[in-house]
Formats: structure tokens, sequence, C-alpha cells
């Protein structure tokens, strides 16, 4: 079963279309990059995706859950990092991890162990008393992808989650969430429009002007010229 | 029914976290009613008499008149402030972040509504505080009446907030908000004058004022602090905040799209 399955989803703001019949799935251990130009329709996906609001065209299912029918069995299967930060910069990082755990019903003890854990699979434990302001961006980050894993989602989704982050943080962010697809079995939706952050076997759709243009393996779509020019060429006449 | 309850007291626990670590909001809430009350009453004092109404039963300064519409604007301004926050998105991540969680819509808003208004409990409180010592003395047995009089006033005026917050798309800023919400509500209600004072100027006024639901919270909270319950005023009170409420799920029910405005 599918982690993720997106189903010819359409929709329109008025009378612009921000997505076209867009269909894919990502798998259990896929990592499966979303890349698109500014104004691709990547944040109109990630809202009908984290159910913001729904599309009147076309299905999503979360581990074979569907978003419309059953929005809170698909909602618990699913961790979401915004692109905005979204974190309590005068709460501790721990009280920062136990508000989120217990909207996720989780019982206090529950939510404490599953801190230690997920803090220590981001490789921040010692930092859980700090205040989440005391952290800097890239663990800013990091906390927020520890929090999106207290319930044991099977599907991650991120949107832009390295935007306004240095090389160094970027580069960690990347392999802690390459990590969690290829150990932990997570299904990763991670959506960018930097090319540099998509290894050679992750998945790649290419979502352009409301269209996927082309899906398939990093490394086959890359062809000769390697995959930043070959974006470049497919999304020639986006707005820049 | 756990895993709400479990939401809900994270909500209110957060709300009040935040408001321990805010104090320079804390204060500023409080400073604009003390104001009001002694620069503000102190004038007026002089200027205007006022005969004996329900539920006071003997002749009341002005100071003692204002203090419930005093308590009503800390629950207003904060109502419009949470609204605001929402508006400008500074909250808008964290409340897309709450929706996520697989509990109903409906439910985690209330939870968000209530966690708003417990906050304005705790500054309106402190206000009275402060009167008192300032010298103005209620009933012992009215600060605990009055408890929820501010509950219901103060759910109504966060529903009316959310609401604003889930349909209006950009409002210019919190003077915007001053003008065509806080000022009109609050001046066209019984917070400054009683009603009959307002009819010797104007009947429309009078009316509007009678009209406005605001000028109903005021008195509710007034008779609460009597230890009296006034039903019509309580009756008003539900009603607004039921159909506010009920237009506030509306705006944030996903498949009205009214949402979407906000992420474009």
């Amino acid at each position: 079963m599918a982690a993720l399955d997106v189903a010819d989803l359409s929709f329109r703001y008025g009378k612009k279309e921000a997505l076209k019949g867009v269909s894919f799935a990502v798998q259990p251990g896929e990592f499966c990059a979303l890349l698109g130009p500014n104004g691709a329709g990547k944040s109109t996906l990630f809202a009908l995706l984290t159910r913001l609001f729904v599309a009147r065209e076309g299905r999503i299912a979360v581990m074979g859950q569907d978003l419309q029918a059953k929005p809170r069995a698909a909602l618990a299967q699913m961790g979401v990092v915004f692109q905005q930060m979204t974190l309590d910069l005068d709460l501790s990082v721990a009280r920062n991890l136990a508000y989120f755990g217990a909207l996720h019903g989780l019982s206090r003890r529950e939510a404490a162990l599953r801190a230690v854990e997920v803090l220590e699979r981001l490789d921040m434990l010692e930092r859980a008393g700090e205040k989440a302001r005391d952290l800097n961006g890239g663990h800013r980050r990091r906390l927020e992808i520890a929090r999106a894993l207290m319930h044991r989602p099977r599907l991650l989704l991120l949107d832009e989650p390295t935007v306004g982050l240095d090389a160094r943080a970027r580069v960690a962010i990347t392999a802690h969430v390459h990590a969690l697809a290829r150990e932990d079995g997570l299904a990763v939706l991670w959506a960018t429009h930097l090319v540099d952050e998509v290894a050679p076997d992750d998945t790649v759709l290419i979502l352009h002007r409301g269209e996927i243009l082309q899906s398939g393996r990093a490394g086959e779509i890359a062809q000769e010229n390697g995959l930043a020019a070959h974006f470049l060429a497919l999304t020639e006449d986006a707005v820049i | 029914m756990i895993p709400h309850l479990r939401a809900l007291s994270a909500i209110l626990l957060r709300e009040a976290l935040r408001f321990v670590t805010q104090r320079e909001r804390f204060l500023a809430a409080l400073v604009r009613p003390l104001v009001w009350l002694v620069v503000f009453a102190a004038g007026f004092r002089a200027a205007l008499g006022l005969s004996i109404t329900a539920p006071y039963q003997t002749y009341i300064t002005y100071e003692v008149y204002i203090v419930p519409g005093l308590v009503a604007m800390i629950l207003l301004f904060n109502a419009m402030q949470s609204a605001l926050s929402l508006v400008y998105d500074r909250e808008m991540g964290s409340m897309r972040l709450l929706l996520t969680a697989p509990l109903p819509r409906w439910w985690l808003l209330f939870c968000k509504l209530l966690a708003g208004v417990l906050v304005s409990i705790l500054q309106a409180y402190a206000f009275l505080a402060i009167a008192y010592l300032y010298g103005i003395r209620l009933p012992p047995m009215g600060y605990l009446w009055v408890l929820p009089a501010l509950l219901v006033a103060g759910l109504m005026l966060g529903a009316v907030g959310l609401f604003l917050a889930s349909t209006i798309r950009q409002l210019e800023n919190f003077a915007g908000v001053m003008n065509f919400v806080i000022f009109p509500v609050f001046f066209l209600s019984t917070a400054l004058y009683p009603l009959w004072r307002m009819a010797e100027s104007s009947r429309l006024l009078r009316d509007i004022c009678a009209w406005n639901p605001f000028s109903h919270a005021v008195e509710l909270i007034r008779f609460a602090l009597y230890m009296r319950f006034n039903l019509e005023a309580f009756g008003w009170v539900a009603l607004t905040f039921a159909v506010f409420l009920a237009l506030a799920l509306w705006g944030f029910d996903p498949a009205r799209g009214i949402m979407t405005r906000k992420t474009r």
C-alpha cells in the first residue's frame, strides 16, 4: 500500500487553475522530492494534503485512508513540517514537543518518552531544556522535524524546509530526512526548488504550472547534463 | 473523549505559558482600562450625574459605573488582538499546525477560543484587583459571581474575532479594527453611559446601543458583579456566541474554501 496516494487532483482559485489532474504515489521508505519553481502549485498541493482546504476534484489517501472521508485517520498517519516556522519560541524544546504530543492524544508520560526518542533521532537530545528562541535556524528546523515524528507517522510532508538556512544546516537536515526514509521506512514528500537537495536514488516529481511534467528516479531523469540543467530546461517559461 | 481532553489541556497550558512569558502584553492590556478609569472617569464624574438604576441600589460614582464596561473592554481588545494575530499570519502557522491534529475541527477551534478567553479573564481579575486598591469596592461575592459572566462574554467576543479572522482577507492594520470594530462596538454600548442617558440625546443611538450585543455582555457582567443574573443579557450573549461560532466554523471549514484566500 502506498503511504500517500494522490489521484487526479485539481484545484482552482476562482478562474485560475492551480493544480491540474495531479497524480502520484509515495511508497514507504521512499524519499520523493517535489521540484517546482515558485508558483508551480507546491503550496496549494501542501494545503490540500494537510486539509487546510479540500479539493472538489480528485482524491488523496494516506496509508489507504481517504483524507476526505476519514480525515482524522489520515491525519494521524501524517507528520508535517510547514514552510513557515511554527514553534513557540518562548517555550522550551521539551514543551514544544509535549504540546504537539498532546494534540495527537499522547499522555504526558508517553509524550515525554517520545520526545527523548525523536530528539535522539535528530541528534539534539542535549537541547531539550533550551528555549526554542535560543536555537539557531538549523536546529529550529530539526526540532520541527522531531516534532512531526512525535506521533510516529508513516508519512512525512515537508514544505521547503531548508528555506533561509545556511549551507551546512541545509546539508545536515537533508541528510537527516534521507536517513529517516532509508532507515525507518518513512515515506517522505519533500517540496523544494533546490535541485542539490535531491540524491540520485530519490524519486523526483517535477511540478510546473500545476501539472506534473515528469516523474522518476533522479539519477535517470538527470540525463547527461545533470538534474539542475534538466529542471531549468523543463521549467524555462517559469515566472522569474 | 480522552484525546479531546488532552488536546484541550495542552492548548490551555500553551496559552497560559505564553501569557506568563509575555509580561509586556499583560501590562499593556492593563494600562488601557486603568487610564480610562483614572483619567477619563475622573473628568466625567463631575459632568455626568447618574440616577439609581438596576443593579445599583444606591447612588454610585461614575468610576463605579464604568468598571463593568472596562472589564468588557479588556475582553473585547483581547478578542480582537487574537483575531488580528490570525489575520496577520503571526499565528496562522501555529493554527495550521493545530488543524492537522486528528481531532474534529470544531473542537480544536473551541479549545483555541477558550484558551484566549481564560487569558482575558486573568487580565480582567488583575484589573478588578487594581480597581479595588484604587477604592472601587464591589460586593465580595460579586468577584466570584462575575466569573461565569466573564466566560460567556469572553466566548462571545472571541467567536466574533474568530469569525473576522476567518473571513476578512486583510485589515489594513490595528487602526482599521479600532475604527471599524472596537470603537463603534464600545462607544455604542452601555459601557460608558446608561441607556436612559443616551436616550436623552438621541433615540436612534439608544436603540443601536440596546441592540448591540456588547451592551448585553457589559450588562451581564455588571449584574453579575452585584450577584444578580440578567437573563435577557445572558440570552442575547449566548445567542450571539452561537451565531458567530457557527459562522467562524463555517469560515474555517476546509470545503468552503474561504481559507484558500489566506494562502495565496
